[in-house]
Protein backbone atom coordinates (compact mmCIF):
# COMPACT_ATOMS: atom_id res chain seq x y z
CA UNK A 1 0.00 0.00 0.00
CA UNK A 2 1.51 3.18 -1.32
CA UNK A 3 0.78 5.96 1.13
CA UNK A 4 0.23 9.54 -0.66
CA UNK A 5 2.60 12.33 -0.86
CA UNK A 6 0.18 14.83 0.79
CA UNK A 7 -0.45 12.42 3.38
CA UNK A 8 3.27 11.67 4.33
CA UNK A 9 3.68 15.43 4.29
CA UNK A 10 0.91 16.37 6.44
CA UNK A 11 2.53 13.72 8.77
CA UNK A 12 5.48 14.36 9.26
CA UNK A 13 4.56 18.30 9.82
CA UNK A 14 2.75 17.07 12.53
CA UNK A 15 5.31 14.62 14.13
CA UNK A 16 8.02 16.85 13.77
CA UNK A 17 5.56 20.42 14.84
CA UNK A 18 4.49 17.99 17.32
CA UNK A 19 7.86 16.87 18.94
CA UNK A 20 8.51 20.83 18.79
CA UNK A 21 5.77 21.73 20.95
CA UNK A 22 5.96 19.15 23.20
CA UNK A 23 9.57 19.76 24.14
CA UNK A 24 8.45 23.55 24.88
CA UNK A 25 5.50 22.51 27.14
CA UNK A 26 7.57 20.63 29.16
CA UNK A 27 10.11 23.44 29.33
CA UNK A 28 7.68 25.96 29.36
CA UNK A 29 5.80 24.26 32.70
CA UNK A 30 8.77 22.89 34.60
CA UNK A 31 9.67 27.43 34.45
CA UNK A 32 6.06 28.29 35.59
CA UNK A 33 6.18 26.09 37.95
CA UNK A 34 8.90 27.15 39.81
CA UNK A 35 8.42 30.46 39.07
CA UNK A 36 4.88 30.15 40.41
CA UNK A 37 5.99 28.47 43.38
CA UNK A 38 9.21 30.63 44.48
CA UNK A 39 8.90 33.89 43.35
CA UNK A 40 5.89 35.04 45.85
CA UNK A 41 9.03 34.73 48.24
CA UNK A 42 11.94 36.30 46.20
CA UNK A 43 11.96 40.11 47.08
CA UNK A 44 14.68 42.53 47.84
CA UNK A 45 15.14 40.98 51.56
CA UNK A 46 15.20 37.58 50.55
CA UNK A 47 17.94 38.39 48.23
CA UNK A 48 19.98 41.10 50.19
CA UNK A 49 19.83 39.56 53.99
CA UNK A 50 21.50 36.51 54.93
CA UNK A 51 20.11 33.14 55.82
CA UNK A 52 18.68 32.54 59.45
CA UNK A 53 18.44 28.82 61.23
CA UNK A 54 19.68 27.08 58.80
CA UNK A 55 17.62 28.62 55.53
CA UNK A 56 14.07 28.29 57.64
CA UNK A 57 14.09 32.28 57.75
CA UNK A 58 15.95 35.14 56.09
CA UNK A 59 17.33 35.65 53.18
CA UNK A 60 19.56 34.13 50.54
CA UNK A 61 22.47 36.55 50.31
CA UNK A 62 25.64 34.38 51.25
CA UNK A 63 24.65 32.11 48.67
CA UNK A 64 23.66 34.15 46.02
CA UNK A 65 27.88 35.59 46.51
CA UNK A 66 28.62 32.07 46.51
CA UNK A 67 26.46 31.26 43.11
CA UNK A 68 28.78 34.64 41.56
CA UNK A 69 31.76 33.67 43.10
CA UNK A 70 32.45 30.14 42.01
CA UNK A 71 31.63 30.31 38.45
CA UNK A 72 33.32 33.07 38.35
CA UNK A 73 36.81 31.58 39.84
CA UNK A 74 35.93 28.90 37.23
CA UNK A 75 35.74 30.59 34.54
CA UNK A 76 38.85 32.88 35.19
CA UNK A 77 40.72 29.73 35.72
CA UNK A 78 39.59 27.51 32.42
CA UNK A 79 38.68 29.91 29.94
CA UNK A 80 42.66 30.91 29.54
CA UNK A 81 43.93 27.17 29.72
CA UNK A 82 41.06 26.38 27.72
CA UNK A 83 41.06 28.65 24.92
CA UNK A 84 45.17 28.10 25.04
CA UNK A 85 44.64 24.60 24.43
CA UNK A 86 42.33 24.63 21.75
CA UNK A 87 43.93 27.25 20.06
CA UNK A 88 47.28 25.20 20.33
CA UNK A 89 45.87 21.80 19.34
CA UNK A 90 44.29 23.68 16.05
CA UNK A 91 46.87 26.15 14.61
CA UNK A 92 49.65 25.14 16.00
CA UNK A 93 50.00 21.21 15.81
CA UNK A 94 49.70 19.25 12.72
CA UNK A 95 47.07 16.07 13.05
CA UNK A 96 49.11 13.31 14.56
CA UNK A 97 47.85 10.71 17.01
CA UNK A 98 49.19 12.51 19.68
CA UNK A 99 46.46 15.07 19.11
CA UNK A 100 43.70 12.81 18.41
CA UNK A 101 44.48 11.03 21.56
CA UNK A 102 44.41 14.51 23.38
CA UNK A 103 41.05 15.00 21.55
CA UNK A 104 39.74 11.77 22.69
CA UNK A 105 40.61 12.04 26.31
CA UNK A 106 38.64 15.70 26.58
CA UNK A 107 35.85 14.08 24.48
CA UNK A 108 36.03 11.54 27.81
CA UNK A 109 36.34 14.22 30.36
CA UNK A 110 33.57 15.80 29.12
CA UNK A 111 31.24 13.35 29.73
CA UNK A 112 32.27 12.10 33.37
CA UNK A 113 29.59 12.53 36.20
CA UNK A 114 30.57 15.79 38.17
CA UNK A 115 30.33 13.89 41.33
CA UNK A 116 33.36 12.11 40.27
CA UNK A 117 35.31 15.77 39.60
CA UNK A 118 34.09 16.31 42.90
CA UNK A 119 35.65 13.07 44.33
CA UNK A 120 38.92 14.34 42.34
CA UNK A 121 38.57 17.94 44.26
CA UNK A 122 37.92 16.25 47.58
CA UNK A 123 41.13 14.44 47.02
CA UNK A 124 43.67 16.99 45.36
CA UNK A 125 42.39 20.50 46.19
CA UNK A 126 40.76 20.27 50.16
CA UNK A 127 43.21 17.35 51.12
CA UNK A 128 46.25 16.67 49.31
CA UNK A 129 46.55 20.56 48.60
CA UNK A 130 45.34 21.35 51.95
CA UNK A 131 43.50 23.92 50.71
CA UNK A 132 40.26 23.42 52.89
CA UNK A 133 36.85 23.48 51.89
CA UNK A 134 36.71 26.52 50.56
CA UNK A 135 36.24 28.76 47.59
CA UNK A 136 39.49 27.98 46.07
CA UNK A 137 39.26 24.17 45.86
CA UNK A 138 35.89 24.46 44.79
CA UNK A 139 36.59 27.01 42.31
CA UNK A 140 39.16 25.18 40.60
CA UNK A 141 37.14 21.61 40.37
CA UNK A 142 34.82 23.19 38.63
CA UNK A 143 37.28 24.35 36.37
CA UNK A 144 38.57 21.32 35.69
CA UNK A 145 34.88 19.75 35.13
CA UNK A 146 34.04 22.40 32.75
CA UNK A 147 37.88 22.58 30.62
CA UNK A 148 37.21 20.09 28.61
CA UNK A 149 34.02 21.90 27.33
CA UNK A 150 35.56 25.04 26.83
CA UNK A 151 38.19 23.35 24.95
CA UNK A 152 36.16 21.20 22.52
CA UNK A 153 33.60 24.58 21.62
CA UNK A 154 37.20 26.94 21.60
CA UNK A 155 38.11 23.88 18.84
CA UNK A 156 35.11 24.00 16.70
CA UNK A 157 34.67 27.79 16.88
CA UNK A 158 38.08 28.06 15.68
CA UNK A 159 38.28 25.69 12.72
CA UNK A 160 35.27 26.69 11.54
CA UNK A 161 36.82 30.06 10.60
CA UNK A 162 36.97 29.56 6.93
CA UNK A 163 40.95 28.88 5.63
CA UNK A 164 40.87 31.75 3.11
CA UNK A 165 40.84 34.38 6.21
CA UNK A 166 44.23 32.45 7.65
CA UNK A 167 45.63 32.46 3.56
CA UNK A 168 45.05 36.63 3.16
CA UNK A 169 46.47 36.75 6.48
CA UNK A 170 49.49 34.73 6.12
CA UNK A 171 50.06 36.19 2.55
CA UNK A 172 49.94 39.53 3.85
CA UNK A 173 52.99 39.02 6.05
CA UNK A 174 51.40 38.15 9.07
CA UNK A 175 53.17 35.55 11.49
CA UNK A 176 50.99 32.42 13.07
CA UNK A 177 50.35 34.45 16.45
CA UNK A 178 49.44 37.52 14.24
CA UNK A 179 47.03 35.43 12.40
CA UNK A 180 45.38 34.06 15.53
CA UNK A 181 45.25 37.50 17.24
CA UNK A 182 43.74 39.16 14.45
CA UNK A 183 41.76 36.81 12.43
CA UNK A 184 40.91 33.61 14.23
CA UNK A 185 40.03 34.40 17.45
CA UNK A 186 37.73 37.45 16.63
CA UNK A 187 35.77 35.58 13.96
CA UNK A 188 35.86 32.56 16.36
CA UNK A 189 34.49 34.62 19.75
CA UNK A 190 30.82 33.70 18.90
CA UNK A 191 31.50 30.10 19.33
CA UNK A 192 34.30 30.78 22.23
CA UNK A 193 31.58 32.69 24.44
CA UNK A 194 29.12 30.01 23.83
CA UNK A 195 31.43 27.39 25.23
CA UNK A 196 31.77 29.86 27.89
CA UNK A 197 28.24 30.57 29.15
CA UNK A 198 28.02 26.56 29.11
CA UNK A 199 30.68 26.52 31.48
CA UNK A 200 28.87 28.56 33.65
CA UNK A 201 25.84 26.99 33.13
CA UNK A 202 27.32 23.94 34.52
CA UNK A 203 29.11 25.34 37.45
CA UNK A 204 25.77 27.85 38.47
CA UNK A 205 23.84 24.69 38.68
CA UNK A 206 26.39 22.40 39.66
CA UNK A 207 25.85 20.51 43.31
CA UNK A 208 27.89 17.28 43.75
CA UNK A 209 30.96 18.56 43.26
CA UNK A 210 30.25 21.85 44.86
CA UNK A 211 29.66 20.14 48.38
CA UNK A 212 32.26 18.07 48.29
CA UNK A 213 35.30 20.75 47.56
CA UNK A 214 33.66 24.12 48.48
CA UNK A 215 31.33 22.72 51.67
CA UNK A 216 28.21 24.55 52.41
CA UNK A 217 28.91 27.11 54.98
CA UNK A 218 26.37 30.03 55.23
CA UNK A 219 28.24 32.55 56.68
CA UNK A 220 29.86 35.03 54.82
CA UNK A 221 33.09 34.40 53.42
CA UNK A 222 36.07 36.71 53.98
CA UNK A 223 38.50 34.85 51.66
CA UNK A 224 38.78 32.39 48.99
CA UNK A 225 39.78 30.18 51.67
CA UNK A 226 36.35 30.17 53.03
CA UNK A 227 33.98 27.66 52.44
CA UNK A 228 30.62 28.77 50.91
CA UNK A 229 27.80 27.76 49.73
CA UNK A 230 26.07 28.23 46.39
CA UNK A 231 22.18 28.62 45.55
CA UNK A 232 22.15 25.31 43.97
CA UNK A 233 23.36 23.71 46.97
CA UNK A 234 21.38 25.92 48.86
CA UNK A 235 18.69 24.87 47.54
CA UNK A 236 19.48 20.89 47.41
CA UNK A 237 19.80 21.20 51.34
CA UNK A 238 16.59 23.19 52.03
CA UNK A 239 14.29 20.41 49.66
CA UNK A 240 16.35 17.40 50.62
CA UNK A 241 16.45 18.09 54.29
CA UNK A 242 12.68 19.29 54.26
CA UNK A 243 13.83 22.54 56.24
CA UNK A 244 11.46 24.81 54.11
CA UNK A 245 10.29 24.56 50.70
CA UNK A 246 8.92 27.51 50.08
CA UNK A 247 12.60 29.52 50.64
CA UNK A 248 13.76 26.49 48.39
CA UNK A 249 11.47 27.60 45.39
CA UNK A 250 12.54 31.03 46.05
CA UNK A 251 16.17 30.19 46.02
CA UNK A 252 15.33 27.95 42.30
CA UNK A 253 12.94 31.01 40.86
CA UNK A 254 16.34 33.32 41.77
CA UNK A 255 19.07 31.00 39.76
CA UNK A 256 16.06 30.61 37.02
CA UNK A 257 16.07 34.20 36.75
CA UNK A 258 19.72 34.35 37.25
CA UNK A 259 20.78 32.00 34.43
CA UNK A 260 18.06 33.44 31.85
CA UNK A 261 19.53 36.94 32.63
CA UNK A 262 23.14 36.02 31.87
CA UNK A 263 22.33 34.26 28.72
CA UNK A 264 20.42 36.93 27.27
CA UNK A 265 23.02 39.42 28.37
CA UNK A 266 25.12 36.74 26.29
CA UNK A 267 22.79 36.40 23.46
CA UNK A 268 22.60 40.30 23.21
CA UNK A 269 26.38 40.91 23.15
CA UNK A 270 27.01 38.59 20.44
CA UNK A 271 24.74 39.69 18.29
CA UNK A 272 25.84 43.29 18.90
CA UNK A 273 29.62 42.41 18.40
CA UNK A 274 28.58 40.30 14.98
CA UNK A 275 26.49 42.81 13.77
CA UNK A 276 29.10 45.46 13.74
CA UNK A 277 31.61 42.60 11.52
CA UNK A 278 29.61 42.06 8.59
CA UNK B 1 71.60 40.66 -14.77
CA UNK B 2 68.41 42.12 -13.43
CA UNK B 3 65.93 39.12 -13.17
CA UNK B 4 63.70 39.72 -10.24
CA UNK B 5 63.01 36.02 -9.91
CA UNK B 6 65.54 33.60 -10.79
CA UNK B 7 64.09 30.37 -10.76
CA UNK B 8 65.99 27.14 -11.55
CA UNK B 9 65.20 23.77 -11.47
CA UNK B 10 62.32 24.11 -9.64
CA UNK B 11 60.36 20.43 -8.87
CA UNK B 12 57.79 20.78 -6.47
CA UNK B 13 55.82 17.61 -4.85
CA UNK B 14 52.32 16.87 -3.16
CA UNK B 15 52.30 14.30 -1.50
CA UNK B 16 55.04 12.75 -2.92
CA UNK B 17 53.96 13.03 -6.68
CA UNK B 18 56.16 15.32 -9.12
CA UNK B 19 53.66 18.32 -9.99
CA UNK B 20 56.46 20.63 -11.38
CA UNK B 21 58.83 19.66 -13.21
CA UNK B 22 62.64 21.54 -13.59
CA UNK B 23 60.82 24.14 -13.88
CA UNK B 24 63.47 27.06 -14.99
CA UNK B 25 62.97 30.92 -15.84
CA UNK B 26 63.66 34.08 -15.03
CA UNK B 27 60.97 37.03 -14.46
CA UNK B 28 62.29 40.31 -15.09
CA UNK B 29 61.26 43.67 -13.24
CA UNK B 30 58.26 46.24 -13.98
CA UNK B 31 56.72 43.72 -16.80
CA UNK B 32 53.74 41.59 -16.59
CA UNK B 33 54.41 38.15 -16.74
CA UNK B 34 51.42 36.08 -17.82
CA UNK B 35 51.21 32.59 -16.82
CA UNK B 36 48.94 30.63 -18.73
CA UNK B 37 47.74 26.75 -19.18
CA UNK B 38 45.15 24.55 -18.88
CA UNK B 39 43.34 23.61 -15.24
CA UNK B 40 46.15 21.32 -13.50
CA UNK B 41 48.80 22.57 -15.19
CA UNK B 42 50.85 23.75 -12.01
CA UNK B 43 49.99 27.09 -11.96
CA UNK B 44 48.99 27.81 -8.97
CA UNK B 45 51.64 25.43 -7.14
CA UNK B 46 54.07 27.86 -9.26
CA UNK B 47 53.33 31.27 -7.94
CA UNK B 48 52.63 29.79 -4.37
CA UNK B 49 56.44 28.95 -4.57
CA UNK B 50 57.21 32.15 -5.20
CA UNK B 51 55.84 33.51 -1.48
CA UNK B 52 56.43 30.49 0.14
CA UNK B 53 52.42 29.79 0.49
CA UNK B 54 52.92 26.13 -0.62
CA UNK B 55 54.70 25.26 2.32
CA UNK B 56 51.23 26.01 4.87
CA UNK B 57 49.55 22.87 3.63
CA UNK B 58 50.86 19.41 4.13
CA UNK B 59 52.66 17.27 1.71
CA UNK B 60 54.76 19.43 -0.13
CA UNK B 61 58.28 19.16 -0.84
CA UNK B 62 60.57 21.22 -3.45
CA UNK B 63 63.83 21.05 -4.89
CA UNK B 64 65.76 23.49 -7.18
CA UNK B 65 66.65 27.12 -5.96
CA UNK B 66 63.86 30.28 -6.26
CA UNK B 67 66.57 33.61 -5.82
CA UNK B 68 64.69 37.34 -5.29
CA UNK B 69 67.03 39.74 -6.20
CA UNK B 70 69.51 36.80 -6.22
CA UNK B 71 68.91 35.64 -2.66
CA UNK B 72 67.75 32.08 -2.50
CA UNK B 73 64.36 32.30 -0.95
CA UNK B 74 64.48 29.00 0.69
CA UNK B 75 67.39 29.14 2.66
CA UNK B 76 67.66 28.22 5.82
CA UNK B 77 68.09 31.62 7.28
CA UNK B 78 65.46 33.11 5.20
CA UNK B 79 62.12 34.58 6.72
CA UNK B 80 58.91 33.55 5.30
CA UNK B 81 57.33 36.74 6.98
CA UNK B 82 59.75 38.99 5.56
CA UNK B 83 59.38 37.68 2.14
CA UNK B 84 55.58 37.55 2.01
CA UNK B 85 55.70 41.63 2.81
CA UNK B 86 58.08 41.61 -0.49
CA UNK B 87 55.66 39.60 -2.44
CA UNK B 88 51.91 39.91 -2.14
CA UNK B 89 48.91 38.05 -3.52
CA UNK B 90 45.91 38.27 -5.02
CA UNK B 91 43.73 34.83 -4.72
CA UNK B 92 41.28 33.47 -7.41
CA UNK B 93 38.42 33.83 -4.94
CA UNK B 94 38.29 37.42 -3.70
CA UNK B 95 38.39 37.46 -0.09
CA UNK B 96 37.12 40.44 1.62
CA UNK B 97 38.62 39.86 5.90
CA UNK B 98 35.07 40.52 7.94
CA UNK B 99 36.02 43.94 8.98
CA UNK B 100 35.95 46.80 7.71
CA UNK B 101 37.38 48.18 4.24
CA UNK B 102 39.73 50.06 6.15
CA UNK B 103 40.70 47.82 8.20
CA UNK B 104 41.10 45.30 5.52
CA UNK B 105 43.73 47.78 3.73
CA UNK B 106 45.95 48.68 6.96
CA UNK B 107 45.74 45.28 7.67
CA UNK B 108 49.25 44.43 6.23
CA UNK B 109 50.81 48.29 6.86
CA UNK B 110 49.81 47.52 10.53
CA UNK B 111 51.79 44.35 10.61
CA UNK B 112 54.49 45.76 9.28
CA UNK B 113 54.29 48.03 12.53
CA UNK B 114 52.74 51.33 11.20
CA UNK B 115 50.82 53.15 13.91
CA UNK B 116 50.46 56.94 12.70
CA UNK B 117 47.09 57.29 11.55
CA UNK B 118 47.83 60.30 8.64
CA UNK B 119 50.21 57.81 7.12
CA UNK B 120 47.61 54.40 7.03
CA UNK B 121 44.90 57.41 5.57
CA UNK B 122 47.54 58.11 2.82
CA UNK B 123 48.07 54.58 3.05
CA UNK B 124 44.28 53.77 1.82
CA UNK B 125 43.77 56.43 -0.38
CA UNK B 126 46.43 55.43 -2.64
CA UNK B 127 46.29 51.91 -2.68
CA UNK B 128 42.40 52.34 -3.39
CA UNK B 129 43.41 54.82 -6.32
CA UNK B 130 45.33 52.27 -7.59
CA UNK B 131 42.92 49.68 -7.33
CA UNK B 132 40.61 52.00 -9.34
CA UNK B 133 38.00 52.17 -6.33
CA UNK B 134 38.56 55.33 -4.28
CA UNK B 135 35.61 57.21 -5.60
CA UNK B 136 33.38 53.99 -5.38
CA UNK B 137 34.30 53.56 -1.72
CA UNK B 138 36.05 56.54 -0.32
CA UNK B 139 32.34 58.03 1.54
CA UNK B 140 32.11 54.23 3.37
CA UNK B 141 35.19 53.04 4.66
CA UNK B 142 33.67 52.08 7.50
CA UNK B 143 31.72 49.94 5.78
CA UNK B 144 32.52 45.75 5.82
CA UNK B 145 34.39 44.75 2.85
CA UNK B 146 32.03 41.70 3.32
CA UNK B 147 29.11 43.84 1.50
CA UNK B 148 31.05 44.84 -1.74
CA UNK B 149 30.23 42.87 -4.92
CA UNK B 150 32.63 40.36 -5.77
CA UNK B 151 34.15 42.41 -8.69
CA UNK B 152 34.62 45.25 -5.84
CA UNK B 153 35.79 42.73 -3.34
CA UNK B 154 39.04 41.80 -5.56
CA UNK B 155 40.16 45.23 -6.36
CA UNK B 156 39.88 45.43 -2.39
CA UNK B 157 42.49 42.24 -2.22
CA UNK B 158 44.30 44.22 -4.88
CA UNK B 159 44.43 47.20 -2.95
CA UNK B 160 45.50 45.60 0.34
CA UNK B 161 48.38 44.00 -1.53
CA UNK B 162 49.28 47.65 -2.86
CA UNK B 163 49.16 48.92 0.80
CA UNK B 164 52.25 46.34 1.37
CA UNK B 165 54.29 48.49 -0.53
CA UNK B 166 55.52 45.29 -1.84
CA UNK B 167 57.85 44.51 -4.83
CA UNK B 168 56.27 41.74 -6.54
CA UNK B 169 52.34 41.37 -6.81
CA UNK B 170 51.35 37.43 -7.76
CA UNK B 171 47.89 36.91 -8.78
CA UNK B 172 45.94 33.73 -9.29
CA UNK B 173 43.18 33.83 -11.94
CA UNK B 174 42.33 37.27 -10.35
CA UNK B 175 39.19 37.61 -12.82
CA UNK B 176 37.53 34.28 -13.11
CA UNK B 177 34.82 35.27 -11.10
CA UNK B 178 34.19 38.27 -12.49
CA UNK B 179 32.46 40.49 -15.02
CA UNK B 180 33.49 42.11 -18.32
CA UNK B 181 33.88 45.83 -16.36
CA UNK B 182 35.45 44.31 -13.06
CA UNK B 183 38.07 42.23 -14.85
CA UNK B 184 38.39 45.74 -16.69
CA UNK B 185 38.96 47.96 -14.14
CA UNK B 186 41.62 45.16 -12.93
CA UNK B 187 43.52 45.25 -16.05
CA UNK B 188 43.74 48.57 -16.14
CA UNK B 189 45.22 49.16 -13.02
CA UNK B 190 47.71 46.16 -13.31
CA UNK B 191 48.76 47.86 -16.59
CA UNK B 192 49.20 51.09 -14.78
CA UNK B 193 50.94 49.18 -11.55
CA UNK B 194 53.96 47.38 -13.93
CA UNK B 195 55.94 50.52 -13.67
CA UNK B 196 56.40 50.44 -10.27
CA UNK B 197 56.21 46.68 -9.82
CA UNK B 198 56.88 42.52 -10.70
CA UNK B 199 53.36 41.74 -11.70
CA UNK B 200 53.40 37.63 -12.34
CA UNK B 201 49.33 36.89 -13.54
CA UNK B 202 48.00 33.57 -14.23
CA UNK B 203 45.01 33.54 -15.93
CA UNK B 204 42.61 30.77 -17.17
CA UNK B 205 41.80 33.21 -20.23
CA UNK B 206 44.47 33.57 -23.17
CA UNK B 207 42.81 36.50 -24.16
CA UNK B 208 43.97 38.51 -21.10
CA UNK B 209 47.19 37.14 -21.09
CA UNK B 210 47.33 38.41 -24.85
CA UNK B 211 45.93 41.59 -23.73
CA UNK B 212 47.85 42.68 -20.90
CA UNK B 213 51.08 40.70 -20.52
CA UNK B 214 54.59 41.74 -21.67
CA UNK B 215 55.77 38.24 -21.55
CA UNK B 216 53.90 34.21 -21.60
CA UNK B 217 54.84 31.43 -19.87
CA UNK B 218 52.83 28.41 -21.21
CA UNK B 219 52.29 25.31 -18.52
CA UNK B 220 51.26 21.72 -19.28
CA UNK B 221 51.25 18.81 -17.29
CA UNK B 222 53.81 20.65 -14.47
CA UNK B 223 56.33 21.66 -17.15
CA UNK B 224 57.12 24.90 -18.75
CA UNK B 225 56.94 24.55 -22.51
CA UNK B 226 57.75 28.02 -23.56
CA UNK B 227 58.36 31.39 -22.37
CA UNK B 228 58.41 34.28 -24.33
CA UNK B 229 57.29 37.90 -25.14
CA UNK B 230 53.93 37.77 -25.30
CA UNK B 231 53.12 38.79 -29.21
CA UNK B 232 55.16 35.72 -30.32
CA UNK B 233 53.63 33.20 -27.82
CA UNK B 234 50.54 34.25 -29.41
CA UNK B 235 51.68 34.45 -32.99
CA UNK B 236 54.81 32.19 -33.35
CA UNK B 237 55.00 29.49 -30.75
CA UNK B 238 57.67 27.04 -30.82
CA UNK B 239 55.90 24.44 -29.63
CA UNK B 240 53.21 22.66 -31.10
CA UNK B 241 50.95 21.99 -27.68
CA UNK B 242 51.25 26.21 -27.34
CA UNK B 243 49.71 26.69 -30.95
CA UNK B 244 47.01 24.35 -30.10
CA UNK B 245 46.36 26.00 -26.63
CA UNK B 246 46.74 29.75 -27.24
CA UNK B 247 44.63 28.91 -30.43
CA UNK B 248 41.93 27.45 -28.51
CA UNK B 249 42.35 23.62 -30.16
CA UNK B 250 42.30 22.34 -26.35
CA UNK B 251 42.73 23.02 -22.61
N1 LIG C 1 47.71 21.40 -1.43
C1 LIG C 1 47.83 20.39 -2.33
N2 LIG C 1 47.92 19.11 -1.91
C2 LIG C 1 48.03 18.11 -2.80
N3 LIG C 1 48.04 18.28 -4.13
C3 LIG C 1 47.94 19.53 -4.62
C4 LIG C 1 47.82 20.65 -3.74
N4 LIG C 1 47.73 21.76 -4.51
C5 LIG C 1 47.79 21.36 -5.79
N5 LIG C 1 47.91 20.01 -5.87
C6 LIG C 1 47.99 19.23 -7.10
O1 LIG C 1 48.93 19.83 -7.98
C7 LIG C 1 48.49 19.76 -9.32
C8 LIG C 1 48.55 21.12 -9.95
O2 LIG C 1 47.54 21.91 -9.39
P1 LIG C 1 47.51 23.48 -9.50
O3 LIG C 1 48.86 24.01 -9.19
O4 LIG C 1 46.41 23.95 -8.67
O5 LIG C 1 47.21 23.70 -11.04
P2 LIG C 1 46.49 24.89 -11.79
O6 LIG C 1 46.54 26.10 -10.91
O7 LIG C 1 47.25 25.06 -13.03
O8 LIG C 1 45.09 24.46 -12.06
C9 LIG C 1 47.09 19.15 -9.30
O9 LIG C 1 47.19 17.79 -9.70
C10 LIG C 1 46.68 19.24 -7.86
O10 LIG C 1 45.87 18.15 -7.49
MG1 LIG D 1 44.95 27.25 -10.10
Amino acid sequence: MRIRPRYTQWLAVTILGGATILTLAVLVFIIVFVLEKGLPVVNFGFLFTNAEDMGRAGGIFTTLIGTIVLPLLAIIVAAPLGISTAVYLTEYTVETRATKIIRFGTDCLAGIPSIIFGLFGFIFFVTTLGLGWSILSGGLTLAVMILPTIIRTTEEAVKAVPKSYRQVSFSLGATRWQTVKRVILPNALPGILTGIMLGIGRSIGETAAVIFTAGSSLRMPSSVFDSTRTMAVHFYILAREGISSENAYGTAATLIIAVLAINLTAYWMMGRFIAKRS
Amino acid sequence: MDAKFDIQDLNVYWDGNLLLKKVTLRIPSCQILGVIGPAGSGKTTFIRSLDRMNELEPGFKMEGRILLDGEDIYAPGYDAVTLRKKVGMVFALPVALPMSIYENIVYGPRLAGIRNHDQLGGLVEQSLQAAFMWDEVKDRLEMSGLRLSGGQQQRLCLARVLAMEPEVILLDEPCSGLDPISTAKIEEALTALKKKYTIILVTNNTKQAARIADQTAFFLMGELIEIGPTDRIFTAPIHKQTDDYVTGRFG
